[in-house]
């Protein structure tokens, strides 16, 4: 994957409805190449509403969305990871790699099953996988895409503890080796103290950024420590001084 | 192959037998003349098939019915992937639909045989006119089943139509299309058959009705039984293998 893109966001308002009360507004962001930025706000503020913006799957909105310049939709697609894996059941794991984007040859598809660590799996049906293996086959799909711009929406939501923190070592060695331009919604802190360099919290009706942190210490090398202070200054900017969950 | 599996496999094999057991016995208690036994209907339906028509009678049979569910399929299918995915069209013919599945079959092929003489267009028209609204509810109900989430993949992937088609559309509607050939054939065999019976030259229905006439009960339930044997070559030498084949990544295909 090769280093990925910059994103200028200016948008103005962001409606459901022409009648509704607008859920996004006076967005406006440069997300520079190679960055790992969390998105952190409540539910139902906007942060998967953005990410679909981003992704060209929303062009209800006023305002505009930049990647290297081109719009979503003329801009490769993004390697996307929803919420649920989002495998086609009919196709096996090596077959839904193989249909990513445009797609890709057997021996990228391949590449990416062995980096996630499915390369036994790879004739297997989803309905064969635990749901940690699928979620790991969800990334190996967005990898293989290779556009340089990777999109988490809470890819680890509803997996155990161990599962996460397993999920996130590798999204890590991922995002260093490959340096995408990573956006990661998220409603837990830890995921950003671990992962991101940029933190962007929404809050607010309509949603605004709050607040706007940058994260030192790479990636990669983030130790125990790291992440406790960077989760520290996050749960401070959030105004919350316990629990992570907002 | 896992013990339950094999335990499922014998009592689908002995089913057909345990019928025909079933049968045997029956025609034992029976008066044979009213209920003959396997082996005379057996007997039958060879001399049948040797030395009169039961083959010609069978094919011109299956040609009504093939011709009737292929053109219900293809246009139940196109109509129900219209009101499957327009809604306002879905809104002004459902109605429509919910008469088509309750004209009974013989009104419509007494009024196809006015309108159009005993031909076999007439039988054929009235056939598909039974057939269609089935298959157009079944396939509406599957497009309406579709996961929007596969959907906003495909997006999300820029997946032209006929990739989009092919991996995201087809696969969601195959159950669907597969239900609606399987209830559309065995409803279509009968069909035909009445229809047979009420204006024909020939086929099964025809003979059958000819049969009825002496009260030759041997001869119709020789021709009943090839006709069954056709139906069973087509469930498991056709419909099953491709059931198999098409939803093999479901945990159960059946």
């Amino acid at each position: 994957m090769a280093r990925g893109p910059s994103l200028n966001l200016s948008i103005a308002e962001k409606r459901y409805a022409t009648n509704a009360a607008p859920v996004l507004a006076g967005i406006d962001l440069t997300i520079a190449p190679g960055s790992v930025t969390a998105i952190l706000g409540p539910s139902g503020i906007g942060k998967s509403t953005l990410l679909r913006m981003i992704a060209g799957l929303d062009t209800q909105f006023s305002g505009s969305i930049q990647i290297d310049g081109q719009s979503p939709i003329d801009a490769p697609p993004p390697g996307f990871v929803f919420q649920d894996p989002r495998l086609l059941p009919w196709l096996t794991v090596l077959d839904n790699i193989r249909t990513a984007g445009q797609g890709v040859d057997t021996a990228t598809a391949l590449s990416a099953l062995e980096r996630t660590g499915l390369t036994s799996a790879a004739k297997l049906y989803p309905r064969q996988l635990s749901g940690g293996m699928q979620r790991r086959a969800s990334l190996a799909r967005a990898l293989a895409m290779s556009s340089g711009l990777l999109i988490l929406d809470e890819p680890f939501v509803s997996l155990d503890r161990a599962l996460v923190g397993e999920m996130q070592d590798l999204v890590a060695e991922i995002i260093a080796a490959d340096q995408p331009t990573t956006l990661l919604v998220t409603h837990m802190p830890e995921d950003a103290a671990r992962l991101a360099d940029r933190v962007l919290i929404l809050a607010g009706q309509p949603a605004k950024v709050v607040a706007d942190i940058h994260l030192p210490s790479p990636v990669i090398f983030r130790d125990r420590k790291d992440i406790t202070s960077h989760l520290r200054t996050i749960e401070g900017a959030i105004g919350f001084r316990t629990r992570p969950e907002i | 192959m896992p013990s339950a599996q094999r335990h499922h496999r014998f009592l689908e094999l002995a089913s057909i037998p345990l019928l025909l057991l079933f049968w045997q016995v029956l025609a034992m208690l029976m008066a044979q003349r009213l209920f003959p036994t396997p082996l005379a209907v057996g007997a039958e339906l060879i001399h049948l098939a040797t030395a009169e028509r039961l083959l010609p009678d069978l094919g011109q049979t299956l040609i009504r019915a093939g011709l009737g569910f292929f053109l219900a399929m293809v246009l139940g299918t196109a109509l129900g992937l219209v009101l499957g995915r327009v809604r306002s069209l879905d809104r002004l013919f459902s109605g429509w639909l919910i008469v088509g599945l309750n004209l009974p079959a013989i009104v419509v092929a007494i009024l196809f045989y006015i309108w159009l003489g005993l031909t076999e267009t007439a039988l054929i028209s009235a056939v598909v006119v039974n057939k269609l609204p089935l298959v157009a509810a079944t396939i509406r109900e599957g497009v309406r089943n579709f996961a929007p989430e596969y959907d906003e993949l495909a997006r999300a992937m820029r997946w032209p139509l006929a990739r989009r088609l092919r991996l995201v559309f087809i696969p969601q509607l195959m159950p669907f299309v597969l239900a609606a050939a399987r209830t559309g054939l065995s409803l279509i065999w009968k069909i035909v058959l009445v229809f047979e019976v009420l204006g024909s030259d020939g086929g099964v229905g025809y003979r059958v009705s000819l049969f009825f006439q002496f009260f030759d009960i041997t001869s119709i339930l020789a021709y009943t039984t090839a006709f069954i044997a056709v139906v069973l070559a087509v469930e498991y030498g056709l419909l099953r293998p491709l059931e198999h084949k098409v939803l093999k990544w479901r945990a159960d295909p059946a």
